[in-house]
């Protein structure tokens, strides 16, 4: 692991949409092969970081660099190339319902990287073995999935390119505990085998205490804590240990209309 | 000052608005002719907007002849000019009503499915999806919609023409009583190149728009199903607005002297 320089660091990340400050200053490393889970309420801005790195979202200040790289700003085939370094898994995994399961992770070899047809096919079912799906679910259209299988789908598509980095968007959301965990092991997994760097948003603590060697808590557009998966029960911070426990009562007030 | 000021807005927002419009036009058309192309995927939008779209271009096109034969020969037959019937038939068909009836039937079909697809994998993040794949969705959403829609709208034109000037020549014959041959040669010899390519340009401005609109709307769709919807009505309503609006100021670039 090259401490010296992290795969992504960002710092003073600032985006507002319209009044709403969303993220305000935010400042994150993640180095290379480590795992962090960046966890906060619903709302706080996690999926915004996300679209930030990857381009989806401009922000309004600040600094996001990958490899040293600073991706703001990047257009055309520059950020074409950096986004090749990244996978994600969506949320509802996002699979394209115009194309059966396999072509869906077949995509980003077909399309980005101009891998043949055959092939593409090839490794688009070997990725779902790895997630644990046969090969008969390679022909199905996405409609006809669960929800644990659309996130596995969506986790083959994520790994399909082999990629560097790989973005979680709340992997569990939606899962029943058993399948959750399921979900868990397969992305420590997926993980471990790539030696890929993986940043995942969640507010499912399980998930977190699984997946993140390191854990960042989000909180009014700023990380107001951060440190090794096993220091988050002794963090001392108290907007922490609301979260953790899930009280309602603490330091942390929900809105309860947004913005 | 408080009177003039929401005026002031809307006017702004009319203005932004057409900007943004006018950028994404602009980035589509870009990505048209800029590689990689997606063949396969023009050619399912080409048999979607061009082959699927037949029978209700045929429908309207057909009836819309056969009533402009009746009408006029109700209306002529007042001053004895019941043999200008072919005439108006084939100039209003390949002017005027081929073009805009076929592109009112098409906005209602494909900018409504456009829009509600678009939308659809927009509010679901399957555009998120795309863009993380290292696929341009322009390129691969806007692009081939917008290329098919321009190519195919004139050939479905084409089709209507003939229909509706079929329709008319049905009237004409079976329930008018006019003479076949002597309405056949009338038509062809009335009828100018002009008049069919007006109307041919016309078909591809109107396939552009419809398209743009359908990817437009549904592009920047927000929220679920609502916002779906809003981009669908949108898409649907604006298409067919612009349809009116070009065919005024491309009918004036072509017979206005």
């Amino acid at each position: 692991m090259n401490r010296a320089l992290p795969k992504i660091e960002i710092r003073g990340l600032k985006k507002a949409f319209a009044d709403k400050v969303v993220l305000d200053g935010l400042d994150l490393d993640v180095g290379q092969g480590e795992s962090v889970v960046v966890i906060g309420g619903s709302g706080t801005g996690k999926s915004v970081l996300l679209k930030c790195i990857l381009g989806l979202l401009y922000p309004d200040a600040g600094s996001i660099r990958v490899d040293g790289e600073e991706v703001i700003g990047l257009r055309g085939d520059d950020l074409d190339r950096v986004r090749r370094k990244f996978g994600m898994l969506f949320q509802n995994a996002a699979l394209f319902d115009s194309m059966p399961v396999w072509e869906n992770v077949a995509f980003g070899l077909i399309q980005g990287q101009g891998t043949e047809r055959a092939e593409a096919r090839r490794i688009a079912f070997e990725k779902l073995t790895a997630v644990g799906l046969g090969p008969q679910v390679g022909e199905l259209w996405p409609a006809e999935l669960s929800g644990g299988m659309r996130k596995r789908v969506g986790l083959a598509r994520a790994i399909a390119t082999e990629p560097e980095i790989i973005f979680f968007d709340e992997p569990t959301t939606g899962l029943d505990p058993i399948m959750s965990d399921v979900i868990n092991d397969l992305i420590v997994k997926c993980v471990r085998e790539l030696g890929a760097t993986a940043l995942s948003i969640t507010h499912d603590m399980a998930s977190a205490r699984k997946i993140a060697h390191r854990i960042a808590m989000l909180y009014q557009g700023k990380i107001i804590w951060a440190g090794p998966t096993g220091e988050i029960d002794h963090s001392g911070n108290p907007y922490v240990e609301q979260f953790i426990h899930g009280h309602a009562e603490g330091p942390i007030e929900m809105p309860v209309r947004p913005g | 000052m408080v009177i003039l000021q929401p005026i002031g807005r809307t006017f702004l927002n009319f203005l932004e608005a057409a900007g943004r419009l006018v950028i994404f036009a602009g980035t589509g058309v870009s990505h048209c002719v800029r590689p990689p192309f997606y063949p396969r995927l023009v050619g399912r939008q080409m048999i979607e907007i061009g082959y699927y779209s037949l029978p209700v271009v045929g429908l309207t096109a057909i009836f819309t002849g056969m009533v402009l034969a009746l009408q006029s020969y109700t209306g002529f037959a007042r001053f004895s000019a019941e043999s200008a019937i072919p005439n108006v038939v084939v100039v209003s068909i390949t002017r005027e009503l081929g073009p805009v009836l076929a592109g009112l039937m098409v906005a209602g079909r494909i900018a409504a499915a456009m829009a509600a697809e678009i939308g659809t994998m927009r509010v679901t993040e399957q555009i998120d999806a795309l863009d993380t794949l290292a696929t341009n969705p322009f390129k691969y959403l806007v692009a081939p919609r917008l290329i098919a829609g321009t190519c195919m709208l004139p050939l479905l034109v084409l089709v209507a023409d003939s229909i509706g000037v079929f329709g008319g020549y049905v009237v004409s014959i079976f329930k008018l009583g006019f003479n076949p041959a002597a309405y056949v040669k009338n038509t062809v010899d009335f009828v100018e190149t002009m008049d069919v390519v007006s109307g041919l340009v016309k078909a591809s401005v109107f396939g552009f728009l419809i398209t743009l609109m359908g990817c437009y709307h549904g592009y920047n769709s927000k929220g679920g199903a609502q916002g779906v919807g809003a981009a669908t009505t949108n898409a649907v309503v604006s298409a067919s607005i612009l349809i009116f609006c070009f065919n005024y100021f491309i009918t004036e670039l072509f017979f206005a002297r």
